[in-house]
């Protein structure tokens, strides 16, 4: 195996189903340079990484040119600014602490407390229209429209333009990929006229809500006046666009790989099944041992970083592998084994430091709620393909499809 | 071997005695459960309430959002403890082995923990301190009268003292739109903490949101009404404020009085232990039965010159009690050190304060990101070219990274660049500590040993 053929090898779609004997490789050396890139794999290497003020995620920062192309240039030639997720401090700090205003968490809990009733609404309805029991591609019919239900009440999009979503969402999340030896025209022109149409769909609600204010984000951002200004058109759109597929693609994947992961551990399926509140150390553990985000591939050194005895350069491509650092048995006892019941599992899901996930507490409501009521209500639920089919999408890792069967749906 | 065997019979049926049932005393005794203590546990404390958490009496409670019964500590597991709480320890015989309790009842013990804490420093002055409307704010009693009384919509409160703890109070008033005017003898709020360039900004974050703050001055005396009901703060200016709520916040006392003259070293600057948490007696011998946590307690730092350091920091509580009652029961190859890193918060006027190391140690500071004049910063403190301590304003998330510079005895000032380094950050200035000689609020960091670099003693060899 060469030097350069483990970064590459994770990317390949062929090892989608499974890349963790490739991570289990990669974190022989913490740190290594591969195609350009310096790949970090072990935990206490990417937490420390991610606390790292040296450590950039603005794109402008990038001076060596990576080896692996990883489309972060798309998001320049449109006319939107960078979202937070792509900015340094202070802008960044800014534009996420406004955003933070509308959404709740820390101070108050309240939009995400809030949703919790409707959430359980929607999977309820879900479930209610799964149809015939014995083949369910939970994908399609309920994983995949859950989430973009909730991020389109959250935002405030009408009902009858949340299928239009789905479509935007898809290519968006899509183009996160990044995609070894492809000719990206193609790609990047799809990609581009998604975006745009995405951005005039949401330019005219925006206009409509700042005139007619409702009790949704969109409405409060594009309204809010604080010691931090107020969010330009542009700002409120490149944002909106973050939350949407920030907030999509990655609980379709966490609420498909739990279902995954239970109906391969039917012991824990069935005591989740008899106490809904397993739901939260479940949710824990599955953002460990299969966490929708797999690698940060987008960060930038601002000066040189001696770390695990590597000195990476300033103006280096970072890649944090954060599912390699969340089974890395230095961290974690038995890191290949899905325990609900493990202590101390602060694991990487949700990243750590400034850019940790914004949407954190929504996603684990959403997944609690998905599959506490998918194993109290599916009777006899079994898997038809092991492993299913996963999409091409290496950064965000998930199933393309999840066939499954029961006997029965409870009411 | 003897020793094992001791061990063993000490785990299945000792008597262990932990003084002090707060956060240090409660984690401390969970964490002799989980490891296996069988025997008899007793927890002895001076207050009638089951052990509960103290930042949000200055926070929450303050603001009215939850109230002082709330607050109780959540339990990590069950304790089967004998419980002697409204008693407060008055004695100590270390040769027999017996705390002596204020009820006259004798606890016979094996293994000691104390982990008494501090009480807040009251006002100096007896009868101006008994006069109605004077409050200090440390249990949850303070907690409660205090919060009776601004809910009763005093005209004004004085707090005497800018440290953290009244810092916190100007801010739950502010809030709560009540008049309050602070006053305090260092040049700017929180500056024995964090020093003048931070404290300037403390200054103007309390300025802004109203506060009435009065800096360089000292509270001359309190006058009360016929009534005996409090009514003016006199300064050392000449000037005077009329109010109908004074809350007196100058820092902390060690609650040690009771082992007065019990031989353990104990003194008004907390109990002296080692890095395993053992105390000293008076002659400077490391005891093998007698444990100290939390507050109350001074051991030495390697990070810091193996000062002896004494933190009021709810973290250290924690970790110092789990450490100590891990080594109370085991073999001494297998004790661990208390090497925490001092680590504290704060909440006020909007702005989350934290802080790692020791800045007070600190000589210079260097904005390393973010800016002052938003209030938003990680400032680093430099002493003798290395980093020695952090504090952020609304900055936290980048904690962790300052907090290895000063573990690993980084180079002051960091010579790379961070996201967010302006200008102003390009080189450090001094931190701006007042002299220590010259009192101020408490700081919650005392270093309270000679550094190993002072030479106190000339030892001369004896000639033949």
């Amino acid at each position: 195996m060469t030097q350069g053929s483990l970064l590459r090898q994770i990317l390949e779609y062929e090892n989608r189903h499974d890349p963790y004997p490739l991570y289990a490789e990669l974190r022989k050396a913490p740190v290594r340079n591969e195609d350009d890139a310096y790949v970090v794999s072990t935990y206490r290497e990417v937490l420390s990484l991610l606390h790292d003020p040296r450590v950039s995620s603005d794109a402008r920062n990038l001076t060596q040119s990576a080896g692996i192309d990883l489309q972060g240039q798309q998001e320049e030639e449109t006319t939107l600014p960078p979202s937070f997720i792509r900015l340094d401090p202070p802008e960044h700090d800014r534009l996420r602490r406004m955003t933070n205003t509308s959404f709740g968490p820390p101070h108050e809990p309240r939009r995400v407390h809030e949703m919790r009733g409707e959430l359980g609404g929607i999977v309820s309805d879900l479930i209610a229209g799964i149809g015939s029991t014995d083949r369910i591609d939970l994908v399609e019919q309920f994983s995949y429209p859950f989430p973009v239900t909730v991020i389109c009440r959250l935002l405030g999009v009408p009902r009858e333009d949340e299928s239009r979503f789905h479509g935007w969402a898809d290519t968006l999340a899509a183009s996160l990929d990044p995609m070894p030896g492809e000719d990206p025209t193609e790609r990047n022109k799809v990609f581009q006229k998604a975006r745009t149409e995405l951005g005039m769909y949401l330019a005219g609600l925006i206009e409509e809500r700042r005139k007619n204010p409702r009790q949704d984000m969109l409405s409060e951002l594009s309204t809010l006046k604080g010691p931090d200004g107020s969010m330009t058109t542009m700002e409120l759109l490149s944002t909106a666009a973050l939350l949407l597929v920030a907030g999509h693609e990655t609980t379709v994947n966490l609420i498909t790989n739990g279902m995954l992961t239970l109906l391969r551990n039917p012991d824990v399926l069935e005591r989740l099944r008899e106490d809904p509140g397993l739901s939260v150390p479940i949710v824990e553990e599955l953002l460990r041992f299969e966490p929708p985000v797999q690698l940060v591939p987008n960060r930038t050194t601002l000066a040189d970083i001696g770390i695990a005895g590597v000195t990476i350069p300033k103006g280096a491509s970072l890649w944090l592998v954060v599912a390699a650092g969340n089974r890395d048995p230095l961290r974690f006892e038995d890191p290949d084994r899905f325990d609900p019941d493990r202590k101390h599992n602060e694991h990487l899901g949700f990243g750590s430091g400034i850019h940790s996930c914004f949407g954190a507490p929504l996603a684990r409501e959403e997944a609690r709620i998905a599959l506490s009521e998918l194993a109290r209500r599916l009777v006899n639920p079994r898997l038809l393909e092991d492993p299913p089919e996963y999409r091409r999408n290496a950064v965000l890792r998930g199933p393309r499809h999840l066939p499954i069967a029961c006997d029965d749906i409870r009411p | 071997m003897p020793a094992d065997g001791y061990l063993e019979r000490l785990k299945r049926e000792g008597r262990i005695v932990v003084v002090g049932a707060s956060l240090a005393g409660l984690r401390a005794a969970e964490t002799l459960r989980d490891e296996g203590f069988a025997g008899t546990l007793t927890m002895v404390g001076d207050e009638p309430y089951e052990p509960y958490d103290r930042p949000p009496l200055s926070k929450g409670v303050l603001l009215n959002r939850t109230t002082p019964d709330h607050t109780a500590l959540p339990r990590r597991r069950a304790l089967d403890a004998d419980w002697r709480l409204g008693v407060a320890a008055t004695g100590l015989d270390m040769a027999a082995k017996r705390v002596r309790l204020a009820d006259g009842e004798e606890l016979e013990y094996d293994r000691l923990l104390i982990a008494t804490g501090v009480r807040a420093r009251p006002w100096p002055h007896e009868r101006e301190a008994e006069l109605d409307g004077v409050f200090v704010l440390r249990t949850r009693d303070d907690a409660t009268a205090l919060q009776k009384r601004l809910t009763d919509g005093p005209r004004r409160v004085f707090v005497v003292g800018a440290g953290f703890t009244g810092s916190e109070i100007a801010s739950a008033c502010r809030e709560r739109e009540i008049a309050v005017t602070v006053a305090e003898r260092g040049a700017a709020p929180l500056v024995g903490a964090l020093g003048g360039v931070v404290g300037e900004v403390a200054a103007q974050l309390q300025r802004e949101s109203g506060v009435d703050l009065r800096t360089g001055v000292m509270v001359t005396g309190l006058e009360g009404d016929s009534a005996g009901r409090v009514r003016t703060a006199h300064l050392s200016d000449g000037s005077s404020v009329e109010a109908d709520v004074v809350v007196v916040s100058l820092g902390a006392t060690r609650n040690t009085e009771w082992l007065t003259g019990s031989g353990l070293g104990a003194g008004p600057r907390g109990i002296a232990c080692d890095a395993g948490c053992r105390a000293f007696d008076i002659r400077g011998i490391v005891t093998d039965d007698i444990f100290v946590a939390g507050d109350v307690a001074r051991s030495p730092h390697p990070l810091f010159g193996y000062q002896f350091l004494s933190l009021e920091h709810w973290g250290n509580a924690v970790s110092q009690a789990e450490t100590a009652a891990h080594n109370m029961l085991c073999k001494s190859v297998d004790r661990r050190p208390h090497m925490w890193v001092p680590a504290f918060w704060s909440s006020q006027f909007g702005v989350n304060i934290k802080s790692v190391g020791v800045p007070s140690m600190g000589t210079e500071i260097l904005i390393s990101q973010g800016s002052l004049a938003e209030r938003r910063f990680v400032g680093v403190y430099g002493y003798q070219e290395r980093v020695i301590g952090a504090v952020t304003f609304d900055q936290a998330r980048w904690l962790p990274f300052y907090e290895h510079l000063i573990e690993t005895t980084a180079s002051f000032p960091p010579p790379f660049a961070t996201v967010d380094r302006r200008p102003e950050g390009a080189r450090p200035v001094p931190a701006d500590f007042p002299d220590p000689s010259v009192p101020t609020h408490g700081p919650t960091v005392t270093l309270s040993g000679y550094s190993p670099a002072d030479r106190r003693m000339t030892f001369t060899p004896g000639r033949h």
